[in-house]
């Protein structure tokens, strides 16, 4: 929740302008009677990360398989790089990078001969192939077990190298599929650290998620998808602007002062303030407001008043909310009917408890 | 995928680095040859099959049959009639564990990886039918020196023992793509294996390769003259022991080649549809 203005205000206020890397143009793709991806349409600019965030079974997967040559869809349109998935798949493999849900690394052999075989499996020479994985795996903090099989490998450490061999061919178009689901709080930020790398270095990222804080993290721009739909996109602070307006959460010094300091807002409703409500468990005052005036009255007010506040925050809603208030459902819900939604509950409830710590 | 690729040439031509070289097509082979190399390493008892079999066969069939099919005390007529043919039978017994093989291969991220690579899809199968035949040579290395070891003598020429093990090398290698097609059909592992040895079994047994066809029935008999394995058998002990040689080698290669020309294709496309 902290997270929410700083999100809002480095990232998505400095917008690359650029061509677009991916393009995708009314998606189809069935398996049987169920449609996974039932006409998606979307865009991700060069050198930005466009987050896919919907549910489980919502199509995000099923996504990024057709954008990597893994599936074939069944309709519509889609360009990585100026390719044509289903025209120009090997062209197109020469450009992208892809690091699934399941670590996509051949367990029985070390790191460093992972890196290797990648390395020569994309033409570069034998010695340039192990330079690379030497660099690959001091970049990815990985020397030390460069020399064990991947097997024996932590699940962040098996991620890490999953990423790396993503890197090996240094693609213009990295598809990220949930790439930190499973993983401790601790590995999902070195992950997360090494994405944000890899934009740095002007790759464009495709990142499909489950988790709100991933995607405020992360990600320039959003996609919410939803059976197989795109139900909502844009900026990711504009999402959050359509939903609602700001939460002012002021934390009086003295914590029983709540009760008194709302009561007095709510009494002289400074510019139109209202709503302003005591949580008494937390010791803060929530006021909802929608503009930097009503702000500014309230901050007078509490001081014309003799409060003595030892914090003050605006928060916007965050993207649980957005996709409660977009697809009426909450994220964690199984997909009605089709999808066959599986595990459902887990990575939607696991980011509201993150949020709430 | 297979409709992209056929739909590809245009495309192709007007983007010459689409196309895979030949250079590059034997690089992506090794390195993938490598990998399966290294599996074996770190996994040393994936060898067992290879080493163990072939000692337990000959053992087992000289002994135990030996002297039914050849007499009391004549066991050394029956390792030069035996071994020979079981050069055959060791060559499908490996090749057969390719398909599970490349089953378990399937079920591995790994594959996702290779396949979104800028790599021809056939070379992934086609290492793994290198490193197999490898594993196959070994198996009939220790099968030869099995067969010496218990008084197997060579009627013709080192080069004609030499022939013999590359045939049965080049007819394990064209059974791969039928196991490998059966690997990326079934659904379990279990039911690879299952398919695997229902095919095999009547072929090993009906045939040349422990006793002689002239006891059997005409059907059986007839049935025996066309098997595959027998025609190999048949070869291959013309071959070391001497004996007319033309007859069942021909008919060996025109089975591996046939078998090949049927069922890579259909292995190739099935590996590249395969989700």
């Amino acid at each position: 929740m902290a997270s929410g203005i700083v999100v809002g205000m480095t990232r998505n206020d400095t917008p690359k302008r650029g061509g677009n890397a991916v393009e995708v143009r009314g998606l189809v793709k069935h398996f049987g009677a169920t449609k996974a991806l039932d006409g998606v349409d979307l865009d991700v600019r060069e050198g930005t990360v466009l987050g896919v965030l919907g549910p489980n079974g919502a199509g995000k997967t099923t996504l990024v398989r057709c954008l990597s040559t893994l599936l074939r869809p069944d309709a519509g349109t889609a360009r990585v790089a100026g390719y044509d998935v289903v025209a120009q798949p090997r062209q197109l493999r020469r450009v992208i990078g892809l690091t699934g849900q399941y670590a996509s690394v051949d367990e029985k052999l070390s790191g460093r001969e992972n890196l290797y075989m990648i390395g020569r499996l994309l033409d570069l020479s034998r010695k340039h192939a192990w330079r690379r994985a030497d660099e690959m795996l001091e970049r990815f903090s990985l020397t030390e077990a460069a020399k064990r099989p991947a097997a024996q490998y932590s699940g962040g450490m098996r991620r890490r190298l999953d990423l790396a061999a993503s890197m090996i061919g240094s693609p213009s178009v990295l598809y990220l599929d949930e790439p930190t689901t499973g993983l401790d709080p601790r590995t999902r930020n070195e992950v997360w650290a090494e994405v944000q790398r890899m934009v740095a270095e002007g790759a464009t990222v495709l990142l499909t998620t489950q988790y709100m804080e991933e995607a405020e993290q992360l990600a320039d721009e959003l996609t919410v998808v939803d059976r197989g739909r795109v139900v909502a996109g844009g900026l990711v602070h504009e999402l959050k602007a359509k939903v609602g307006g700001r939460t002012l959460q002021i934390r009086p010094a003295d914590r029983d002062a709540v009760r008194a300091m709302a009561g007095a807002i709510a009494r002289s409703g400074p510019a139109g303030v209202s709503g302003a409500t005591a949580d008494e468990a937390e010791g803060l005052v929530n006021v909802p407001i929608v503009s930097d005036e009503q702000l500014t009255a309230v901050v007078g007010l509490l001081a014309r008043e003799g409060f003595t506040v030892a914090g003050i925050s605006t928060h916007l809603p965050s993207l649980d909310e957005v996709f409660l208030a977009i697809t009426g459902q909450k994220t964690s819900t199984p997909v009605a009917g089709a999808d066959g939604a599986e595990g459902a509950g887990g990575a939607g409830t696991d980011a509201r408890e993150e949020v709430a710590v | 995928m297979s409709a992209a690729t056929t739909m590809a040439p245009p495309a192709a031509a007007q983007n010459p680095d689409s196309r895979i070289g030949l250079r590059a097509h034997c690089r992506h082979i090794g390195a993938l040859a490598r990998r399966n190399l290294l599996q074996i390493k770190a996994d040393p008892e994936s060898m067992f099959d290879a080493v163990a079999m072939p000692i337990i066969f000959t053992l087992m069939f000289v002994y135990v049959f030996g002297g039914a099919v050849a007499g009391k005390g004549n066991q050394e007529v029956y390792v030069n009639y035996l071994v020979p043919g079981l050069m055959a039978m060791t060559g499908i017994q490996i090749a057969m564990a390719v398909g599970s093989g490349v089953h378990e291969d399937f079920k591995k991220g790994v594959m996702d990886r290779f396949r979104t690579m800028p790599i021809a899809r056939s070379s992934v199968l086609v290492a793994k039918i290198i490193v197999e035949v490898g594993r196959m040579l070994v198996a009939t290395a220790i099968q030869l020196g099995m067969g010496f070891a218990l008084g197997l003598s060579i009627g013709t020429s080192w080069l004609h023992l030499l022939g013999a093990v590359a045939l049965s090398l080049v007819f394990g290698a064209s059974l791969m793509w039928i196991f490998i097609l059966v690997g990326l059909t079934m659904k379990t592992a279990q039911a690879v294996q299952g398919v695997a040895m229902l095919v095999l079994m009547p072929l090993q047994f009906a045939s040349s390769i422990f006793a002689p066809t002239s006891t059997m029935p005409g059907w059986l008999k007839a049935f025996a003259d066309y098997n595959p394995l027998a025609n190999l058998a048949d070869a291959s002990r013309a071959l070391i022991n001497g004996g007319a040689v033309a007859h069942s080698v021909w008919m060996t290669l025109g089975w591996a080649v046939a078998i090949t020309v049927v069922t890579a294709p259909l292995a190739v496309a099935k590996f590249r549809k395969k989700t």
